[in-house]
């Protein structure tokens, strides 16, 4: 039972092979590794390791049904106007929109307001009063769809923004991911990205200034410039155009100062020149995420559909502007509910400590073992050898990435592997003290000892495989080392020991255990 | 030619486990009870995964005045602010600023206040802020992995071996769960992700060894068929005693080169593993074996060749 066929040790060899080829990128150069197939690449550091910033995003749904419902209230208003059905009343409550119309007109209004979009559900209260709700599920789409959205325009921010592997990835219902290797100063990216940038043109009302907050004219509203509080303008409800329609926006300059210029679709451009030659000697303001940046007077009609908008800017907040307008709006705002950033020395300095953690384990792991059991021990080590190949090759083929507590599980691996080696070699010892013969006592350790590595260490891969599902971060490292290092540790110790010790037998004439 | 140093080593123990049991029980009761007591007393020092706030590492120019940098971050009035220095030359420091009443932004006010106190001098090497959500949610998955891996773990040591064999895996690990978390209560070491992480894999190694053991209970029960539970009971852990003498000496090894050589973020994880290891294996010896002396083992084994019958060539 000792025995290997010629064809087991090939197929023992041709593992040990690719265990090798499958760990070189991480120690040959850059160029030669990029030559190579995508398959075959080198373990990704985590960002505790090269230093980077982890966020997580949170999509601020409760916005998003504000906004559903809004829209729901507006598009029930055009409804009833293109119906000619006289009504009052159009409010947004909690949850519904209501509105009151004449008793008569009931069933023409609850048609009219149907037809604009499907899903709603629209109901007749009393006399006169309908109320439109959305129902749980188009409200749950609308939110899975901005999310959605959401990460696609995180996706172009940053893209746009220029970092290197950038990763961007959903987690869970309402929450991205975002994770910038070598960068390690966020304040920049997470204004980029925490911004909704919604951009609208809209009209001044000729004649109101920001002082008379109380009494606003119907149909305006009052809102704050970009860069003072205190500076109110008063701006008609009413978007003549939003960003929406923009195809592209570069920072440059006008009369050496730092300016967006702007370029609108055919449609887009088509409403701009209507706009502003209607609007001549009026004000546009334009105004992003209800600041004002700038409300220049139309001089005269704008076609062509491009433009320029010019607020004062740096030159860095030029270029974050016509980043975020090209990218587009988000649909919701995002939050940052958790940020971890590390810098680029720390970083060195973990791969050092847990490179060096490594080494001194290893080497005190090598020298016991040796000590221990001689040649055998020498067996358990070229086994451990082939563990730690196969588990970074199999790190390296599947893209895994090593973090700092993942190198701790790779360490600690070292001394738990081991144990299979030790289990084998004490029941030989044991068997061999209890009367047997060599090739039996070795026979009888093998096969006596496999089951209960296999029960050992399949006990430890649930925790560990637990412990990846419901881990978070640098902790999901070390759970992936740790699994991966008990399934090849096995291997190892059970294959490639037997295999030596088979070798060691048909060596010469072996008569007792060598420990 | 230089022995194999387990030359001089007994390879047979005669130690009287079962012997000693209730004195066992006794140190069990005290370190069970003692855990429970400092973690109800004194509770557990959350490091910011679970409490949330704001972590910064930074490193000065020179040695920091600690006592300056303490009074000018108080002054911002940001609550109890933990700030250590650390390292050879007192150039490095952690600032720790507890969870702000206001959500995750104002975290990041906190934050911000912190840095420019700190000003251009110093390299800031590490920051994290986590806000009061997500340090609850992680509460929560931390607990949940740990009880699930006692069951899982229970679960599968049930249909390979028998219940009375579960129940003993299910107490030893509760045990080795609930004095490791004794350890972080009664040092306030940080308890954060990596601790869960720790406690986790303590787990796994504790349970490991005691599946050793049982493997070779099993195997013994259905040798020796009329031997007294007692005595079976105790040869089978002296029989793998030396075995688990050996494998905690090279799993120590590692974590002692962890300890002295792995820096600062993973102390915390090495003590707790450093802990564990004594813990998970006399646990195994000290209560996953006694509980198997209560139950009839050989009525449920009863040489039926039922699944748990496992070659034994």
């Amino acid at each position: 039972m000792l025995h290997f066929t010629t064809s087991k040790i090939i197929f023992i060899l041709s593992v040990v092979a690719l265990a090798i080829f499958f760990c070189l990128p991480n120690v040959l150069p850059d160029s030669v590794v990029k030559a190579g197939p995508s398959w075959w690449r080198p373990m990704q550091l985590g960002l505790d390791l090269r230093g980077g910033s982890y966020l997580l995003l949170e999509v601020d749904t409760s916005t998003v049904f504000k906004q559903q419902l809004a829209d729901v209230e507006e598009t029930a208003r055009n409804a009833l106007r293109e119906a000619d059905l006289k009504y009052n009343n159009l409010h947004t409550a909690e949850d519904s929109v209501t509105v009151s119309v004449e008793p008569s007109d009931v069933s023409a209004a609850r048609s009219a307001l149907v037809k604009t979009e499907s899903g709603l559900v629209v109901e007749t209260q009393g006399a006169d009063r309908i109320k439109i709700s959305i129902p749980d599920k188009v409200k749950r789409d609308r939110e899975l769809a901005a999310v959605t959205q959401s990460l696609e325009i995180v996706r172009r921010r940053i893209d746009e923004f220029g970092t290197s592997e950038p990763s961007i990835q959903r987690q869970g219902a309402d929450r991205i991911i975002v994770e910038l290797p070598g960068v390690d100063n966020p304040e920049r990216v997470k204004a980029l990205i925490g911004q909704t940038a919604k951009l609208d043109f809209h009209l001044l009302e000729p004649g109101a200034t920001g002082a008379d907050a109380k009494d606003l004219p119907p149909g305006t509203m009052l809102l704050p410039g970009n860069k003072d509080d205190n500076q109110m303008y008063v701006v008609r409800r009413h978007v003549e155009l939003s960003g929406e329609r923009l195809v592209d926006a570069q920072p440059s300059f006008q009369n050496g100062a730092p300016v967006v210029s702007f370029r609108f679709d055919t449609a887009g451009g088509r409403r701009f020149g209507a706009l502003t030659s209607n609007s001549v000697g009026q004000r546009l303001a334009i105004v992003l995420d209800n600041r004002v940046i700038s409300a220049p007077v139309i001089k005269g009609p704008i076609v062509g559909g491009s433009g320029i908008i010019e607020g004062g800017f740096s030159v860095e907040a030029a270029k974050d502007l016509a980043l975020l307008l090209r990218a587009g709006a988000l649909p919701a705002p995002l939050l940052v509910i958790e940020e971890r950033v590390v810098g680029p020395g720390l970083g060195t300095d973990s791969i050092h400590a847990g490179a060096s953690a490594a080494i001194l384990g290893g080497a005190l792991v090598v020298v016991f073992m040796v000590l221990a059991y001689h040649s055998f021990g020498v067996f358990a080590v070229a086994g451990q050898a082939l563990h730690m190949l196969s588990l970074f090759a199999v790190l390296s083929v599947m893209g895994g990435t090593l973090t700092l507590p993942g190198i701790a599980g790779v360490v600690l691996s070292l001394g738990m592997a081991v144990d299979a080696n030790v289990l084998i070699y004490e029941r030989m010892r044991e068997e061999s003290f209890a009367g047997r013969t060599l090739l039996s006592a070795i026979t009888a350790g093998f096969s006596n000892a496999y089951a209960t590595i296999v029960d050992s260490n399949l006990t430890n891969f649930i925790a560990a495989v637990l412990l990846f599902f419901l881990g978070a971060g640098p902790v999901r490292g070390f759970a992936v080392t740790l699994s991966i290092g008990i399934l090849t540790s096995i291997f190892s110790a059970v294959m490639i020991t037997r295999l030596q010790v088979w070798l060691w037998y048909r060596s010469g004439k072996r008569r007792e255990l060598p420990i | 030619m230089l022995q194999p140093i387990l030359r001089y080593m007994p390879h047979e123990y005669r130690f009287d486990i079962v012997g000693v049991r209730f004195a066992s029980y006794l140190l069990t009761a005290f370190l069970v009870l003692g855990s429970f007591g400092t973690i109800a007393v004194r509770g557990f020092n959350f490091g910011i995964d679970f409490a949330g706030g704001v972590l910064m590492e930074a490193r000065a120019p020179q040695a920091i005045d600690l006592g300056h940098l303490r009074g000018e971050i108080n002054a911002l009035n940001i609550g109890e602010v933990q700030i250590t220095t650390f390292g050879s030359d007192g150039r490095d420091v952690m600032i720790r600023v507890p969870q702000q009443a206001g959500g995750d932004q104002a975290q990041n006010v906190a934050l911000k206040k912190v840095q420019s106190v700190l000003g251009d001098g110093y390299e800031i090497r590490r920051t994290e802020v986590v806000g009061p959500k997500v340090g609850g949610e992680l509460i929560i998955s931390g607990a949940l992995a740990i009880a699930l891996a006692i069951i899982a773990i229970a679960v599968y040591v049930w249909f390979r071996f028998e219940w009375q064999f579960a129940l003993g895996t299910c107490l030893a690990l509760c045990h080795d769960v609930l004095t490791t978390l004794g350890i972080f209560s009664i040092f306030h070491l940080d308890f954060d992700l990596t601790t869960v992480a720790a406690v986790l894999t303590i787990a796994g190694y504790s349970v490991n060894d005691s599946v050793v053991v049982y493997d070779r209970v099993r195997e013994m029960l259905r040798k020796y068929k009329k031997m007294p539970l007692p005595e079976l009971l105790n040869s089978a852990v002296n029989k793998v005693l030396p075995r688990t003498l050996l494998t905690v000496f090279t799993v120590l090894l590692t974590v002692l080169a962890l300890l002295i050589l792995g820096g600062s973020a993973l102390r915390g994880f090495s003590i707790a593993m450093l802990w564990g290891l004594f813990v998970g294996t006399f646990s195994s010896i000290r209560v996953g074996l006694p509980v198997l002396l209560y139950f009839d083992l050989r009525a449920e084994e009863g040489g039926a060749p039922s699944g748990a019958a496992q070659k034994a060539a």
